[in-house]
C-alpha cells in the first residue's frame, strides 16, 4: 500500500524575478507503515517537498497522493497528515494540554474527551502530568515531545517531522532518535522524516531518499544506499568515501569512477597489494586512525585504520601497501560527474 | 607576557568590564533620577494638590489635607463631564480598534516591500504634521459647507447626513457642531498608535504557528480566533492604552470640534488656568488614572495579556 504518491512534482519559486527550482520532478512512492527519510545538504528541496506534502507549498507541477487521493490542490487543514515542525511551533498562550488537545478542539470534539486523549497522548511521549505547564516552560527536549504528541493526537495517516531534532544537542538527539523509532514501531504510522544529518538517517531509517540540488537520486535502504551508491553525490554525501578515476577504476571493466569505503582498506605487505602510495596525512578520530595515501597514479586514497588493531599510527612519509576484500569496490553508475 | 602600560581610558574599560555595578549604575543614574525626581515627582505633587483646596475668598491655595475636590467632582455637572469622557474614550478605542486591526493585520502578514513601506509612511504621515493643523483642517472638512457635506450631496446621500445628524446625543448642526464630529476628529487623530503596536504584535507570531494550526485542522478562521487574536492581543491592549487615555486627556479637539460640552481635560485646563484652582484641576486630572486603572484591570481579567 502506497502512503505518500509525488508524481512529476515542481516547485519554482520566485526569487527576485528568477526562477528558482526548489524541486525538480520528483517522483516517489512511500509506502504504509514505513520510515521514509528525505535526506540531503541544506536548500536540496527535502524540506520543500514536505512542506508540499503537509500543503503548506503548493506544488508548481505534478500531483501528491495520500492514500489513493489527490490532495494537490487541498488546503493543510483537509489533508489526512499531520506535521512536527522545526521550531516544534507550540502555542504560547495555550497550556500544554491545550497545545496537545488543539487538534481535537478545533474539530469540536468534547472538552472531556480532550483532556482524557491529552493526558493519553502525553504518557506516550513519556511526559505524563505537566499539561498544566506552558511551553515557555519546557526544556528543548520536553516541548520536542509535546510537538510530537500534539501531531499524533489526530491519529494522521503520516507523520510529517521536518528536522525535528535539529535544535537538540547530541545526547538528547540520539535518545529522541530512538524514542521516536519506537512510537513509529508501536503506532505503525507512515513517517517522513527529514534530516540533513546522514549518521541519523542511515540509523533510523527503512528507506531513504537522497535529494541534491531539487531532484531525487537515489531511493534505497540504508545498507543499499551506503554501499552501492548510484552517483558520487550520493557515495560522498552518505558517508566518506574515496571516489577514484584513474587505474583502480580501469580495472573494473573500464568505469569512469569507483568507490571504496575507507574503513573497508586495510594496511598489509607488498605481494598482492592492490594498490601502493606514500604517506601523507594521518588524523586520529577516537576509534580509528584516518590515513591519507597519496598513489602512484596521483589520486589521494583515504584509509580507515581501526584503533583496535593499530594501536600507533605510521609515521608520514612511509610507503603503505593497501589491500581490499573483492567486492569492496563499487561502480559508480553516474561516472562520477562530480 | 609582557604587560602593556595601561593608559587612563584602559582603565577605565577594565573597570567596567569587572564591575558590574558600575556600569549598571551609570547607565541607569540619568534616567531613573529622571524618571524619579521630575517624572514621578510631578506626578506625586500632583496627587498631594488633590487634597488640598482653594479658598474661595482669597484666592490662594490652603495647604491642609481634604476630600472637598473630591466631593466636588461627584457633583451631577462633574460626572457628566467624566462620564461623556469615558464614554467617547471607550467609542473611540473601540472605533480604532476595528479600523485597525485589519490594517495592520495585512500590514503585518502579506503586505511585502515597497507596499509595506508605503503602508507605514500612510500610516504615520499624519503624525509629521502638527495636530492644531490636522485638528483645523477637519474642522473644515466636516463644517456645514464643507468637503464632507458637499461630497454628501454630490452623491445625493444628504437625507442621510441630515438624519444621522438629527440623532439626539451624537446629532448636532453639523457635523463640526456635534459629537459624532469630535468622535470622527479623535479616531483619526489617534489611529495610527493603535495600528503600529498591534502590526508589532502580529508580525512577532511566527509563520510556523499559522501553519501548526492549520496542519491541525484549524480552518482559517478557527486559526484567526484561536492563535492570532489571542496573541495579537497584547498589541490591542498597548494600542487601546494609547487611544484611551489620549482621549480622556485631550482638550483641544473638544474646544474646536464638537457641541460645546466639556470634557475632562478642558475642566481641567479650565480650573488651573483661568480659574486657578489647581487643586480641583489636580483632583479631576485623577479621575483619567483612575479609569486607566480601572481598564487595565479589566483588559487583565479578559487575559489580554496572557500572551505576554
Amino acid at each position: 500500500m502506497t502512503a505518500v504518491r509525488l508524481s512529476g512534482v515542481s516547485c519554482v519559486f520566485d526569487a527576485g524575478g528568477k526562477p528558482v527550482r526548489a524541486v525538480d520532478g520528483v517522483d516517489l512512492a512511500i509506502e504504509a507503515g514505513e520510515f521514509f527519510t528525505l535526506l540531503g545538504p541544506s536548500g536540496s528541496g527535502k524540506t520543500t517537498c514536505l512542506r508540499m506534502i503537509g500543503g503548506f507549498q503548493m506544488p508548481s507541477a505534478g500531483a501528491i497522493l495520500i492514500d489513493g487521493e489527490d490532495v494537490s490542490r487541498r488546503p493543510p487543514f483537509q489533508r489526512p497528515v499531520n506535521t512536527v515542525f522545526q521550531d516544534y511551533a507550540l502555542f504560547p498562550h495555550m497550556t500544554i494540554a491545550e497545545n496537545v488537545a488543539y487538534g481535537l478542539m478545533v474539530r469540536g470534539v468534547d472538552k472531556a474527551t480532550r483532556t482524557k486523549r491529552a493526558a493519553e497522548l502525553l504518557d506516550l511521549v513519556r511526559l505524563p502530568g505537566i499539561g498544566e505547564r506552558r511551553p515557555m516552560q519546557l526544556s528543548g527536549g520536553q516541548r520536542q515531545r509535546v510537538a510530537l504528541a500534539r501531531a499524533l493526537i489526530n491519529e494522521p495517516k503520516v507523520l510529517l517531522l521536518d528536522e525535528p531534532l535539529g535544535a537538540l544537542d547530541l545526547k538528547l538527539r540520539e535518545q529522541m532518535q530512538g524514542e521516536l523509532k519506537r512510537l513509529q514501531r508501536q503506532l505503525g504510522i507512515t513517517f517522513v522524516f527529514v534530516t540533513h544529518d546522514q549518521h541519523e538517517a542511515l540509523s533510523m531509517s527503512d528507506r531513504i531518499g537522497v535529494f541534491n540540488l531539487g531532484r531525487l537520486e537515489q531511493v534505497a535502504t540504508p545498507a543499499e544506499l551506503y554501499s552501492r551508491p548510484r552517483t558520487r553525490f550520493v557515495a560522498e554525501f552518505v558517508g566518506s568515501a574515496n571516489v577514484l578515476h584513474g587505474e583502480i577504476a580501469r580495472r573494473h571493466g573500464g568505469a569512469a569512477a569507483v568507490m571504496i569505503r575507507p574503513e573497508l582498506v586495510r594496511v598489509g605487505g607488498a605481494a598482492d597489494a592492490r594498490a601502493s602510495g606514500t604517506l601523507a596525512e594521518v588524523q586520529y578520530f577516537g576509534a580509528y586512525w584516518r590515513l591519507g595515501v597519496d598513489l602512484a597514479g596521483g589520486e589521494r586514497l583515504i584509509a580507515d585504520l581501526p584503533v583496535a588493531t593499530h594501536a600507533e599510527a605510521p609515521p608520514p612519509g612511509t610507503t603503505l601497501h593497501l589491500h581490499w576484500p573483492d567486492g569492496a569496490v563499487h561502480v559508480i553508475g553516474d561516472g562520477g560527474a562530480a | 607576557m609582557t604587560t602593556l602600560p595601561a593608559t587612563l581610558g584602559d582603565r577605565v574599560s577594565a573597570a567596567l568590564v569587572t564591575r558590574k555595578g558600575l556600569l549598571l549604575g551609570l547607565l541607569l543614574g540619568p534616567p531613573l533620577l529622571w524618571f524619579g525626581v521630575v517624572y514621578l515627582g510631578s506626578l506625586l505633587s500632583l496627587l498631594a494638590h488633590a487634597f488640598f483646596r482653594l479658598d474661595d475668598f482669597s484666592g490662594q491655595i490652603v495647604y491642609e489635607l481634604g476630600l472637598s475636590n473630591f466631593r466636588e467632582i461627584f457633583t451631577p455637572a462633574n460626572l457628566d463631564v467624566a462620564l461623556r469622557t469615558t464614554v467617547m474614550a471607550l467609542a473611540v478605542t473601540l472605533a480604532c480598534t476595528v479600523i485597525g486591526f485589519p490594517l495592520a493585520y495585512y500590514m503585518a502578514r502579506h503586505a511585502r516591500g515597497g507596499t509595506k513601506a508605503l503602508l507605514y509612511v500612510a500610516v504615520m504621515l499624519p503624525l509629521w504634521s502638527s495636530y492644531l493643523v490636522r485638528l483645523y483642517a477637519w474642522k473644515l472638512l466636516l463644517a456645514k459647507e464643507g468637503a464632507i457635506s458637499w461630497a454628501a450631496q454630490a452623491l445625493h446621500v444628504q437625507g442621510l447626513l441630515d438624519l444621522l445628524l438629527a440623532v439626539p446625543v451624537i446629532g448636532g448642526n453639523s457635523l463640526s457642531f456635534s459629537p459624532l464630529g469630535t468622535f470622527i476628529v479623535f479616531v483619526y487623530m489617534w489611529l495610527p498608535f493603535m495600528i503600529l503596536p498591534i502590526q508589532a504584535a502580529i508580525e512577532r507570531i511566527p509563520r510556523s504557528l499559522l501553519e501548526a494550526s492549520g496542519d491541525l485542522g484549524a480552518s482559517p478562521r478557527q486559526t484567526f480566533r484561536r492563535v492570532i487574536l489571542p496573541l495579537a492581543m497584547p498589541g490591542v491592549a498597548a494600542g487601546s492604552i494609547f487611544t484611551f487615555s489620549l482621549t480622556l486627556g485631550d482638550y483641544i479637539i473638544p474646544q474646536v470640534i464638537g457641541n460645546s460640552t466639556l470634557y475632562i481635560g478642558q475642566v481641567v485646563y479650565r480650573q488651573q488656568g483661568v480659574a486657578g484652582n489647581l487643586p480641583f484641576a489636580a483632583a479631576f486630572a485623577l479621575v483619567p488614572i483612575v479609569v486607566i486603572v480601572a481598564y487595565l484591570a479589566f483588559a487583565k481579567r479578559k487575559g489580554a495579556f496572557d500572551a505576554l
